[in-house]
Order: C-alpha cells, then structure tokens, then sequence
C-alpha cells in the first residue's frame, strides 16, 4: 500500500485539518488518493512497436453541499497544492449550512488480492509470447496479412480519508490480453479481434498456451466475416448469443437505471420504478461481488463496498444504481456504484458487471422460431441516448436466420432499439448465461471505467436491422 | 497559475541529460501543465465546479534502434530518476525497429510563428456564473423544456518538446467553451440536444442568449419523433455530423493505417476517391484555429496540405516511423490532422435542401459503426423529413448505411463552411444510402 504523504511536507495531522477546515459545513466529501502504475506493450506489424509504463499520482479533494459537488484535484501532494484546492472548494460553497453525513458500511470481502501484475511477469517473458502469437497466427494461415497482439496491465491503489480521519484503502489489479488479426483474400480485407482479462495475473489467464486459444479464436472471428454477405436492412427478429452480447443490456437498460439520471429525470426510466419494464422471466442484476472479475471492486471510489444489485426481478423494476450523492437526494442508499476513472474526475453512479440471469429454453429453440431474422455473436461498440432511450451496437459476428436454420454470415451491421421497451420484446431467456471474457471499457461523461457483462442466449421479437440490403 | 516555459524547460532538460548520460543514444521528452476550471448549472442552480491543475511529462529513450517509453504526472526529479532508469533498462531488452529515428533534423521546425492561440484573461467562477445565468434563463422560456445543463471552461495549457538532437519548443494555448444541453418533453417523448461554442479567446465566444435559444430550439424541434420505412434516400448530414467524414477519412489516411495495410485507401494516391468537385485542406497556421499547431509532436514543422484535389487524393498524413516504412518524408503529421475542412461547394444550404423532394435531414448520430479498413459505415440516426426544402417532420430509431468508396464519390456540399471546430465541414448531402427503418 503506498504511503502517500511520505516524502511530502504534509503530515496526517495537517492533511485531517484541511479535511476538516474544507468539509466542516458539507454534507459529504473526501479526499481521494491514488498511485496507479501501468504499462501496455505491443507487438504490430511483426515487430515490437511500443512498450510504455507510465506512474501516474495525484489526489481530489471533493465537498458536497446539498445538490452542488465542488472538486479541485492536482497531482502535486503538498500543502500548498491541498490547501489551495481546499480554498477553491470553499469558495464555491461559501454558504454551505450542512451536516456531514460520517456513515459509511464495511466489509471484510476482498474480490481480488493486492497484486502488482506488472512485476510478476518479466517482460522478456510478455514479448516472448507476443512473438509467439505473432508467428503462431501468420503460419497458421497464409491469408493472414496483419497481426496486432498486446499486453495492458496496472495496479491502482487508493486511499479515501473522510472528515474526522477515516480512511479507507484498496489496491486494484487489472490486465488485459488483446489480439486482433487481419485476413487478406481475393482482394478482401476483414479483421478479427478478442481478448481477456480481469483482476489477477497475466499468467492466471495464459495458462496452459491460453494465447492460443484466443489466437483462435480471432482468426475464426475474421474468417467468418471474409465470407460475409451485406446485411438485411429493416425490422426483424434476432437472436442473441450468450456472454459478450449483453452489452445490449449495459446500453440499452443499464445507462438508464444509473441514479444520476433519474435523479435528474433525464432517463426514460425515472418514474417506472415498480413497474413492468421487461417480459416474464427477465431478471437484471448488476454485480460488483463477482472474485477476480473485470467490473469488480472491493470497495468503490467513495469507499462504499460493493455488492449485487438487483435492478429489474421478474420483469419489474426494483433498483436504480446509485452513488453516495444520488442515493441521499433519492432517499435511499448508496449501492456501491460510486466510480470515477482516476482522480482527475469527479464520482458518477456506474455499471461493475451487470448480468441477465439464465432461463428456461435452449439456443436451439430460439433459432427454430424464427423464419427470418438474425443470429448475432459478437459486438463491437454501443451506444445509447439516456433521453430518448435509444441506443445502437454493431455486430462483429453474425448470421443470417431462414426458416430456422442459420444462414450465410453478414457484414458488421449497426443493431438500433428502444432501451425501455426492448426487454419487452424477450420473448425467450436461454439456460446458458456465461460472463464476457473481461474486456468491456463503459464510457460515460468522458471517464472510461472497466466493466463486465453477462447474459444466456436470447430471443428479441423486434429489432431494427441496419445494413445495406432491402 | 500555469507553469513557466523556464520551468518546463529545466525539467526537460533534466531528462535528456539524465538519459544521455545512462547511455541512451537518443531520446524526446514532452513536458506539460494545464489547468482548467468548470462551473456547471443544472436548472439554473450550481450544480458543480471543478478545478484542474495536470502536469504529465513523457521521455522515450532510444538505444540506436530500440526504442521504450514512460510518462508520469509526478515531476520530483527523484521520482523521474528511477522512471528513466526504469525507461533505459526496458529499452536494452526491447527488439530492434529499422524504422526507429528522431525526426531527420532538416525536418524540425525552426521558426516558430505566433498563431494567437493564447488569451491570457481570466474569468473569475462568479464571472463565469453570470454567463451561464443568461444562458440557462434564456434555453428555459418554452415551457417544454424541462431540464437544462450548461458549463463554461476556462482552459490554459503550456508544454515544451525538447530532444536529443538540440530541439526545444513549446507555447501556450488557452480555450473557453461554453455549452448547453436541453431536454424538452412532450406527451409522445423526451429528447435531448445541445448547442455549444468553444474559442481560443475569450472575446469570440457566442453570446451567452444566443446559445441558449439555439439548443431550446433544436431541443424541441425533435418532440414526437416517427421511425420511416427502410429505402434508398438521400441524405443531409448537418454540419456537426458531416465533419465526422473527414475524421474518418483522416484516419484513413493517416502513414500507421496505410504502413499496417489497414485502411480502405492503401495506395490510393493520385486515385479519384471524392466527386472532382471536392478539395480538403489542413491548414496548421490558423491564426486562433482550434487545431492550430506550429509543429507536430515530433517537432517536425507543419505546413498547409492539399490533401484531395479535384476529388484526388495527393497525400497521407505521414509521421517520421511510418513515413520511413513507407519511403516517404514526414509532413509534420505525427498526432493528426491540423485544421482540415472541405473546402465549401458552389450550392446554398437552401437549394440542397431543395435538391430533391424527399430528403432524411441527420442531425445525430450514435454507435461507432465505422470500418476503416473496408470502408463499411452504418450508425444508428436522428434528425428529420425534409420534403420540397421543408422540415417536415423528426425521424428517430433509424439505421443509416453505405460504403465511403461509393459515398465519397455521391457527396454534394453547400457552401456554408465555419470555423467552429479544428475538423470543419459545409453541410453535406450523400446519395444512395440505405435507411433502416420500420
């Protein structure tokens, strides 16, 4: 755990007296440390293109007072800087009448252990198996023309000291292996690209030559999509495979159930709550419990504790995510969703790994119902509009569907929907739920978080199509 | 207060030094500071301040061919000590790269123009509040609007680049914006939209009434949208949409996409890719342009391109590593485009929207369905019906698609090109696209 007033001319005392000079009148606030390492390298172009580390340390000092949120962050940790930014606060909330609110839950849970992953693998052992992707993939097939392989990893610890001298600590780990191929024939390009990851080591997740299973499973990617024909283009039915798919459920319905949103009324969701949002048998819950995974955290960025939140049981909706901020001004209680990206941006109410649970029917069935539609596997993006509810993904691997039977592949095509009433177009929840390999970055106000998703296979009686062919 | 160019300076010359002497053949170090400051309102009260203060420095050292970098945002020379040890270690066991160079120092900027891209007034939060005040009561008047977010930045940054072969260079720049965010609402739907200015200097900045009216008005122009079928139509792409084209093309053409075999116009130079009617320019010596620069981030000077001609493509966009995989001098593109716009076309933002009785107007668009490597584009759009030049109607739900081989070529501008961002375009009609629809 880093001390991060050594070789400072603070002490703990002094940094408790600007806390405490700041946040006297507020009713909540903190500051918030963190010392992240992180390295990424990169092999492109048959040669090792970049290998880069970076240390990166700062704090934000952050007073709430009612509905205003004052924020000031810096990387310099010295007094001068803190009380400076102490002052800019002030400042802002000069007729500040508020309580601080001390209470904050505990836990004994940790979901991942505090592990610098940088330092366990040698870095002539990470471009050792770059090499190796590199020369496994171009000899394995002669279409190959491109290969992009890479290693990202980091460790993040934090450090959370509230009014009065609580504080609260965590030490993230996270790394991510990519690899992403291009294939050339008769004049056609197409790519293909997976990757995996989480919170533990690289070599937790190479075991066994698992690199090649990922080189494999790029490359199936992009021969699928070398034989691709355009995409229908109009309203028709789609079947979703399991795993990665459910980035339809991060964009679709989770964006809309964050507090913030509906705190502020801008979500299509805001006065459903209670309701019927989605069919019989759809049960939506967003999980920061989950060991080791991607969109896990022990505690979140205001020290809250994570835990699983059940957002919609049965069809109806139960929860929103919330923060500590939202959830005081909604009346309830924070969820534990409180994350920021670094300490350069101020806390939002956000996803950690939000999961469709499994039902009855099979993928089988699914696929049997539908005269004409599409079978869909993997995605690259998505996107949504809070306001309208509207949101898009692009298919990265899909198929046509006739009469039951699963056709020719198409081209990456741009899936469009109506966030509130899509999950009442589930006509069928598969038996097969199964977590993304942990590779998901959700992107909101600017600040990219790390999340997971999951989801079985299922069947939407209506969606909107958007290739090229009528 | 920002911090100096002497400070900056010193800092950077620390590392060269330091890198120099470990042994390091070569090596660039890029030393930054920007502050910035953010009021926002939400429904005509403070809702936020946010106070900036970053520092980043990157150093990236080379061992004839090897090459390895680091960054940090802790500039204590102890801690930058270890980095560069750190940095030379990596470098002696990274694999050699033929193509590794500093810039060849012919290339290196000399004379440093002053583009005005620095304002150094100061606009005290309060004076900020007052803007913002105007701003929201005026996006407010119409009783649909039930919810405005509005923020105004005031940003000042400075930065030096210095390497190993003598170069030294850097200046500050400054930004102010302002923007709006309305959500109107009706008894069919809910829709949200913006308006927004952004300056070097703090005097060419809209009005603070005028922004506001702007994103009420467009805000309530999309109540109670309707989905279309699917078809063939042709497509308006509102200015804010339409510069996107021209950051896709760029990237496109940019020496890493074309060196990697991974862009739809590999060895397209001296080809028809555009209508002979269109010309794009990047143009870095704006004076006060958003992406105004005097040297890319290698230090390589930058000078206007011609980048398509007649509708032919003349150049890529070339850095000093690709530009040796592909045998060509670097033009001072290392980080991108400068200010790149299409130039503006000979026909009226009227008479385009007249140019056919049936027209999808796009005002949004959402998802990241662009492939650059096969050209294939389809994203989810907003925007209206626009029949005989009259908006009609808003259209939501809807799936735009095509190809930029074939779209490049079916493009149509109006000659309404303004500087509001570093990538500007006229509006811009496409034919023969597909919308998805009901």
């Amino acid at each position: 755990m880093t001390n991060f007033f050594d070789k400072t001319d603070l002490t703990r005392k002094n940094v408790d007296e600007i806390i405490s000079e700041t946040l006297k009148n507020c009713d909540d606030g903190e500051l918030y440390l963190e010392d992240s390492k992180s390295e990424s390298i990169l092999l492109d172009d048959n040669k090792i293109k970049s290998s880069n580390y970076s240390s990166d340390l700062g704090f934000g000092l952050r007073a709430i007072s009612n509905e205003v949120v004052a924020y000031s962050h810096s990387n310099e940790i010295s007094k001068e800087s803190l009380k400076s930014s102490s002052q800019n606060l002030r400042s802002t909330l000069k007729s500040s009448k508020g309580t601080y609110n001390h209470e904050i839950p505990k836990t004994n849970n940790k979901f991942y252990d505090e592990i610098n992953p940088i330092e366990q693998k040698t870095l002539n052992s990470k471009l050792e198996v770059l090499n190796k992707v590199n020369e496994y993939l171009r000899n394995k097939d002669s279409t190959v023309k491109q290969v992009t392989a890479s290693f990202s990893g980091e460790q993040k610890s934090i450090e959370i000291i509230r009014l009065g001298g609580e504080a609260l600590t965590d030490v993230r780990p996270l790394i991510r292996f990519n690899v992403s191929v291009m294939l050339e024939k008769n004049g056609r390009k197409e790519t293909g690209v997976y990757g995996i990851g989480g919170r533990q080591s690289y070599d937790d997740y190479l075991k066994n030559d698992n690199w090649k299973n990922v080189c494999e499973e790029a490359l199936r990617i992009a021969s699928v999509n070398l034989e691709s024909k355009p995409a229908p283009a109009g309203e028709m039915k789609v079947v979703l495979g399991p795993g990665w798919p459910a980035i339809l459920i991060h964009e679709a319905i989770g964006h809309g159930l964050e507090g913030d949103f509906n705190r502020k009324k801008t979500s299509a969701f805001h006065d459903l709550m209670g309701q019927k949002v989605a069919s019989e048998g759809v049960t939506i819950v967003d999980d920061g419990t989950i060991d080791k995974r991607r969109g896990s955290l022990t505690i979140d960025d205001e020290g809250t504790p994570t835990e699983r939140t059940v957002l919609i049981e049965n069809g109806i909706l139960k929860n929103f995510m919330q923060d500590r901020l939202n959830g005081r001004l909604m009346n309830t209680r924070s969820t534990g969703s409180g994350r920021r990206e670094n300490y350069k941006h101020i806390v939002l109410p956000r996803m950690r790994n939000t999961m469709m649970l499994s039902g009855k029917q099979t993928q089988d069935e699914m696929i049997k119902s539908v005269d004409k539609g599409i079978f869909a596997v993997s995605f690259g993006g998505g996107q949504v509009d809070i306001t309208s509810g509207k949101f898009v993904f692009n298919c990265t691997e899909a198929y046509e569907i006739n009469n039951g039977k699963i056709g020719s592949p198409i081209k990456g095509a741009t899936l469009i929907g109506d966030g509130p009433s899509i999950l009442k177009e589930v006509s069928m929840v598969g038996n097969d739920m199964m977590m993304d390999p942990g590779i998901g970055t959700c992107g909101k106000a600017g600040q990219g978080v790390p999340v997971g998703v999951a989801q079985p296979s299922i069947l939407i009686d209506k969606m909107t199509v958007g290739g090229t062919k009528i | 207060m920002i911090k100096e160019q002497e400070y900056l300076k010193s800092k950077a010359s620390y590392c060269l030094d330091l890198a120099k002497k470990l042994g390091a053949t070569d090596a660039i170090v890029t030393v930054g500071n920007s502050i910035s400051e953010t009021v926002s309102f939400r429904n005509k009260v403070l809702d936020e301040s946010n106070r900036s203060d970053s520092l980043a420095i990157s150093i990236e050292t080379y061992i004839d061919k090897k090459k390895s970098s680091i960054s940090s945002s802790n500039l204590l020379d102890e801690n930058l000590k270890t980095l560069i040890e750190k940095c030379f270690e990596t470098t002696k066991i990274t694999p050699e790269d033929e193509f590794n160079s500093l810039p060849d120092k012919e290339l290196l900027a000399k004379n440093i123009k002053d583009l005005n891209l620095y304002d150094q007034s100061h606009l005290e939060n309060d004076k900020k509040i007052d803007y913002i005040k105007e701003l929201e009561e005026t996006a407010s008047i119409d009783k649909k609007i039930i919810n405005t977010e509005s923020g105004f930045t005031e940003n000042k940054s400075n930065f030096i680049l210095a390497n190993s072969d003598g170069f030294c260079n850097g200046y500050k720049s400054s930004s102010f914006t302002a923007s709006c965010v309305t959500v109107a609402k009706d008894e069919n739907s809910m829709e949200r939209d913006y308006e927004f200015t952004s300056k070097c200097h703090l005097n060419d900045i809209s009005n603070p009434l005028e922004l506001g009216r702007v994103a009420a008005e467009q805000t309530i122009k999309k109540l109670s949208p309707k989905k279309i079928g699917s078809d063939k139509i042709s497509i308006i792409f509102d200015k804010r949409i339409s510069k996107g084209f021209l950051s896709s093309f760029a990237g496109a053409i940019s020496a890493s996409s074309i060196a990697r075999g991974t862009s739809f116009l590999k060895d397209k130079v001296n080809e028809q890719i555009f209508s002979n009617s269109i010309n794009i320019i990047d143009k870095p010596d704006l004076i006060k342009g958003m992406g105004s620069k005097c040297f890319d981030s290698e230090g390589v000077k930058t000078e206007t391109l011609n980048l398509v001609n007649s509708g032919i493509l003349n150049n890529y966009l070339v850095d000093t590593y690709n530009g040796k995989k592909l045998n060509l001098k670097s033009n001072g593109r290392s980080g991108g485009s400068t200010n790149l716009y299409f130039e503006n076309g000979k026909i009226s933002y009227d008479d385009l929207l007249k140019s056919h009785s049936k027209i999808l107007y796009v005002t949004e668009t959402i998802g990241h369905g662009t492939n650059l490597v096969t050209g294939d584009y389809s994203v989810g759009a907003t925007g209206f019906l626009v029949e005989d030049g009259e908006f009609k109607y808003p259209v939501n739900e809807i799936t735009i698609a095509g190809n930029f081989n074939e779209m490049f070529k079916n493009i149509t501008l109006a000659n309404d090109l303004e500087f509001k961002y570093s990538v500007n375009s006229p509006t811009m009609m496409i034919d023969g696209m597909t919308v998805a629809g009901k």
